[in-house]
């Protein structure tokens, strides 16, 4: 029975996606309600799942590409529920459910193999490490989509062609104050992220910092964040210019996501951590 | 012959300065309306004076002498020689005086078609006319209640009213794209308009609560400031107010930028980036559109808002051939009624001759008939009376089938003639026909 709970989160998913596609064409606040309603039952689902997956491999279900996508739709979704409680803003579901229907496809695209879990993974250290880390992402994710919204809504009004978006994308000010909360919510649990990423590798491996590709990636992440924030909280950057930035940071974010997991890293790949050729 | 003739200025045909001049003094109408009223050549009269348009409006059998007139009265009004403005003037006279007249009250000769302020001016000028100096008559009375009409039928039968109304709604519906909320925002009204203070008061009414009104006459200011609750300020203090203010309605006259480029640049960072919006009313334009590059400013002069609202230009364009096709339709209709006017008298003598005979008649007939009761009396009466009634009722609505055909006065000579009224309708008709 459990085994099936990844399937039906995966199904609702996709078919919360559909109903918010739909939404944003008709605009029909019954379409959004019942996507949301669907959203969150899947969100329920999935993480039952992620917790059966922890409870079976005493580690993070992060320790494969399979189960990491999964995990930062997970994160993703978490997310935007929150921001949804907070916001009450029914267009930002239609540009993060179909990021984190891509991440779910990809997921399930990736054959399911049985995983021999070292035991250096089954440490608290780890799961606080990517816990943090995605959630983190995840905030990001949506100043990502926020900052995407941002530039669209902003185009119309600059260049006064207001097309079939002007209307159902929010005010400007909004979706600037959006980008900016998620950033400022994210960037400190990159932080812990890191700290404690660098405290399991002291722990496991000796040392703090050994200049692996995905660490130093990540350092410059961490870095453009930070220099984002500051120019967002000291010099008053907004708008266009901050969306911009915003979405330069994430496009480097999943760069060392996916470079870092597949291809540059040492230890941080999949390869190193199951040993089933980076899956 | 009898005229009906409209003189004037407005947005297109005169700038601002010269209009400016006419309707300097408050009791320019008042002063205009007297002197028509002792004028010999005017026979009835209104007078309109809005910041868009001057107009006199009058009936007078003789046109040169009237237009004269006309011309003195404005140079008297504006203390300027005629020739200053002379060529400024717009002279319509009878049908497309009508046509004009109805067009100003639909509001489709706007700056902004549309608009609906022009109609209470009309309505204004028109009570001025008709309670103080009494300089409406007949003609005047109808053509303005027609045009009120036109205008009420306009207003309901097509959607060009919407043009203006949406205008002010389109500005306030971008404020709402632009900004979180409206309450906490600051409204800065430079030059008075009516545009401006029409999207100023949407403004009002979807929150926003805080208003700065410049202007070049600062007794103007005050006045407006007073309508929304805000202060007044000079034009001076508008570069300090551009870090404090987050809307902008410029209206003014200037024939220059009052809002320059350097200006906003400046103050953007002292704002902390702040988004402003420009809403840039005039013609010629007071903003530098190049503020339109800048972060987080937004500039929307009124070709602009025109423009968003303009989704559907065929049927605009549908709804104003709409409008004219209605404008036409009531001229008609009024033409008409003037012609009836001309043998309006024709008509009278003729029931006034038949009425005459019947009494004349019947008093004979009754100081023979000694003895009869009185609902025999009455009988009579009542028998004499449909009897002159039906004889003249063909000939009567012959003369009014042909009131606006060419044959008319064929028509109302033989008339005349078969009942020999020439006497009494010459002197009734002396206006001629």
């Amino acid at each position: 029975m459990v085994g099936l709970f990844p399937n039906i989160a995966f199904f609702l998913i996709l078919v919360a996606t559909g109903g918010f596609v739909v939404f944003l064409i008709k605009q029909q606040q019954k379409i959004f309600q019942w996507s949301y309603i669907i959203l969150l039952i899947a969100f329920v689902f999935h993480t039952l799942a992620l917790v059966h997956q922890y409870l079976l491999w005493g580690a993070a279900p992060a320790i494969s590409l399979k189960s990491t996508l999964s995990f930062f739709a997970w994160c993703i979704i978490g997310a935007y529920l929150v921001f949804q409680y907070k916001f009450k803003l029914m267009v930002l579901g239609s540009f993060i459910a179909p990021l984190a229907a891509v991440l779910m496809i990809i997921s399930s695209a990736i054959p399911k193999m049985d995983l021999a879990v070292r035991t250096v993974l089954k440490s608290t250290w780890l799961t606080v490490h990517i816990g943090t880390i995605f959630i983190g992402d995840a905030m990001f994710a949506i100043a990502f989509a926020a900052a995407i919204m941002y530039l669209i809504q902003e185009r119309q009004i600059k260049r006064k062609t207001h097309g079939s978006f002007y209307k159902r994308l929010p005010s400007l000010e909004t979706l600037d104050s959006i980008n900016h909360y998620s950033l400022i919510y994210g960037f400190p649990f990159l932080t812990v992220g890191m700290i404690t990423g660098a405290i399991y590798a002291q722990y496991i491996l000796g040392s703090y910092w050994r200049w692996d590709p995905k660490e130093i990636w990540s350092l410059i992440t961490w870095l453009s964040y930070a220099v984002l924030l500051h120019e967002r909280l000291a010099v008053g950057w907004r708008g266009r210019r901050a969306a911009v930035i915003s979405i330069a940071c994430f496009v480097i974010l999943i760069f060392t996501f996916i470079g870092g997991s597949m291809w540059l890293s040492d230890y941080h790949s999949f390869k190193a951590l199951g040993g089933h050729a980076g899956l | 012959m009898m005229k009906i003739v409209n003189i004037g200025m407005n947005h297109e045909s005169a700038p601002i300065e010269l209009r400016e001049c006419l309707a300097r003094d408050k009791d320019n109408i008042d002063r205009a309306l007297a002197s028509m009223r002792e004028s010999q050549w005017i026979h009835e009269g209104l007078f309109l004076s809005t910041c868009n348009r001057i107009e006199a409006i009058y009936t007078t059998e003789s046109a040169v002498e009237a237009e004269k007139w006309a011309i003195g009265l404005f140079s008297r009004l504006s203390h300027l020689p005629e020739e200053q403005f002379t060529p400024n003037l717009y002279i319509h006279e009878d049908i497309e005086a009508i046509r004009h007249v109805f067009r100003v009250a639909s509001s489709l000769d706007s700056m902004i078609v549309g608009e609906p302020q022009i109609l209470g001016q009309i309505k204004e000028a028109y009570h001025k006319a008709v309670a103080k100096e009494k300089t409406s008559g007949v003609i005047i009375n109808r053509l303005m209640h027609r045009a009120f009409h036109v205008a009420k039928r306009i207003r309901t039968e097509t959607r060009i009213a919407e043009a203006a109304v949406s205008i002010s709604y389109a500005a306030v519906e971008l404020a709402k794209k632009i900004f979180y909320e409206l309450n906490d925002k600051k409204v800065l009204l430079i030059g008075a308009g009516e545009m401006a203070e029409l999207a100023a008061r949407h403004l009002l009414n979807h929150g926003i609560e805080s208003f700065v009104v410049a202007n070049r006459s600062f007794e103007k200011a005050v006045q407006i400031a007073e309508t929304f609750h805000g202060k007044a300020v000079f034009l001076e203090e508008i570069e300090a107010l551009l870090l404090e203010v987050d809307i902008i309605i410029s209206s003014t006259a200037s024939t220059e930028y009052v809002i320059h480029y350097e200006q906003v640049k400046q103050c953007l960072r002292k704002r902390r980036n702040r988004p402003l919006f420009f809403i840039d009313i005039a013609v010629p334009r007071d903003v530098d559109p190049r503020v339109n590059e800048l972060g987080n400013v937004y500039l929307y002069d009124i070709d602009d808002l025109k423009g968003i609202i303009e989704v559907n230009t065929t049927l605009r364009k549908q709804e104003s051939i709409k409008a004219e096709r209605i404008i036409t339709e009531e001229v008609i209709r009024f033409k008409r009624w003037l012609e009836t006017l001309d043998i309006v008298p024709t008509i009278i003598s003729l029931k006034d001759k038949v009425e005459a005979i019947r009494k004349a008649e019947v008093k004979k007939s009754l100081s023979g008939l000694r003895g009869l009761t009185p609902s025999q009396e009455k009988a009579m009466e009542s028998l004499t009376v449909s009897l002159a009634e039906k004889i003249i009722h063909d000939p009567i609505l012959v003369l009014k089938e042909r009131a606006g055909r060419s044959s008319k006065d064929a028509y109302l000579d033989i008339v005349k003639k078969l009942f020999k009224l020439d006497d009494v309708v010459d002197e009734r008709i002396s206006n001629g026909s």
